[in-house]
């Protein structure tokens, strides 16, 4: 992975992202203040994602390196309308690896193309979000003890969400049986049920989910948006069936864990957060572990 | 005996006559070849009947053989093409072009917020396999599919 972008998921092999939630295991039992010294990182944000650039920029300062950058492109040359390959190629000079937030889609994989350092594609509009992924599989592993035979629950928007398409392929890798909760809307695209289907993996769909609840080690909410639905009829009708409360946990695997990408709006209910089955706080540390694990394995140092 | 002033404008020589084009495409197949850059002789016909197509076009380009992948990335708007070599006024070779599995440069991206649409990027796409030609963007993954199909 030394020198590699890291522009999708599917960069990958299953050998690889094992081996890099290993060592977001080892950053979180030792943290290393030392490891990036002498090393410059660059944060390219084009757009606004404060949550995702603070967990980047935290997890690089923990290891003790510097960051350059800007934070929204209102600020830079590329309000003076610099391309994107020319403040890429500028910037590569200035920085041992590039994390870019983009809101065009493909943006990150160009810009692995023109870039003489490696660049971290940190969401090229709804495009890609690989870190995502990979912390979510570390906080799946980290709960979960494994992340072979799991029973997962993916929840709300599943057509547009690039997150549960981008956890659907990495968890594909380890014989998971996969429920997919939508209104038929937002039905899961039939191109992600074909390539299940080749691998011969389970899934199942189901419009609710309260009858099933007990079976599952992972519910991984997404946020169902008014926006999506062409009739707001249809939005009033399901909007409340796809929310999580704390009563519908009440004869579930003492195992399950709730994941969410944040931020949350109403899909999981406060009165979830007092359940120790509540994880999407400590996924979000997680990103932190995550993040540095996938820093840390491109330059080299691990 | 062959009308001399008709072979004038329909015979070649030597060359490449491309057959099969449909005729709504005969600009795209141009503008794909980049004849209107040629000094060579072309003689293109319009709107003439076929069984097949409905309406067909025909190119003949003098003094041109074209390479395989020159003549592929026609597929994409002309399937059913067939080419033609002409050497002295007879055919000594014909085939039918090959769809390719990779597009680089010619089409564009339906995707508005693909990358490839807002700066100045050489485009590629994997052809999917199919009857109808479908294309997914190298860059943003998105399917471009025939009626959505934009030649730059």
């Amino acid at each position: 992975m030394k020198s590699r972008s890291l522009v999708s998921i599917n960069d990958y092999t299953k050998e690889e992202i094992l081996k890099i939630l290993n060592i977001a295991a080892e950053f979180e039992a030792k943290p290393e203040p030392e490891l990036l010294n002498g090393k410059v990182i660059s944060t390219l944000f084009y757009e606004p994602s404060t949550r995702t650039r603070l967990s980047f920029e935290s997890a690089v300062s923990r290891l003790g390196g510097r960051i350059v950058g800007f934070t929204d492109s209102s600020s830079s040359s590329v309000s003076k309308g610099e391309s994107l390959k020319d403040t890429i190629m500028t910037v590569s000079n200035y920085s041992d690896l590039i994390i870019l937030r983009h809101p065009l889609e493909g943006s990150a994989l160009y810009a692995s193309e023109v870039s003489r350092v490696p660049v971290v594609n940190a969401g090229d509009g709804a495009n890609q979000h690989p870190t995502q992924t990979l912390l979510d599989l570390y906080s799946i592993l980290k709960t979960q003890g494994t992340l072979e035979n799991l029973n997962i629950f993916l929840v709300g928007d599943l057509k547009y969400g690039r997150t549960v398409h981008s956890l659907l392929m990495a968890m594909s890798h380890f014989n998971t049986t996969f429920n997919f909760i939508s209104p038929k809307e937002l039905q899961m695209p039939d191109e992600y049920k074909l390539y299940l289907n080749e691998l011969g993996l389970k899934y199942y769909e189901h419009s609710d989910f309260t009858e099933i609840i007990s079976r599952a080690d992972i519910i991984y909410m997404t946020r169902v948006q008014r926006e999506r639905f062409s009739d707001p009829m249809e939005y009033e009708k399901v909007k409340n069936i796809y929310v999580l409360r704390y009563a519908m946990l009440e004869n579930t695997k003492a195992n399950l864990k709730i994941l969410h990408p944040l931020p949350r709006v109403n899909e999981i209910h406060q009165d979830v957060d007092k359940s120790e089955k509540a994880y999407y706080f400590t996924q979000a540390l997680n990103g932190v572990y995550t993040r540095q694990a996938i820093i840390a394995s491109i330059l080299g140092l691990k | 005996m062959r009308d001399v002033k008709q072979l004038s404008v329909s015979g070649i020589k030597n060359g490449t006559v491309i057959d099969h084009i449909p005729a709504k495409n005969l600009f795209k197949v141009i503008s794909i070849l980049g004849l209107e850059k040629f000094d060579n002789r072309i003689t293109f016909g319009t709107n003439l009947e076929s069984k097949k197509l409905g309406r067909k076009a025909i190119i003949k380009v003098a003094g041109k053989t074209f390479v395989d992948d020159d003549v592929n990335r026609i597929a994409l708007v002309a399937p059913e093409a067939k080419l033609n070599i002409i050497n002295n006024y007879k055919v000594v070779e014909k085939y039918n072009v090959e769809v390719p599995k990779e597009i680089i440069g010619i089409a564009r991206c339906v995707n508005p917020k693909c990358i490839t649409n807002h700066e100045q990027i050489i485009t590629r796409f994997t052809v999917i396999p199919g009857n109808e030609i479908a294309l997914k963007c190298r860059y943003c993954e998105k399917i471009t599919d025939q009626e959505h199909l934009n030649i730059r």
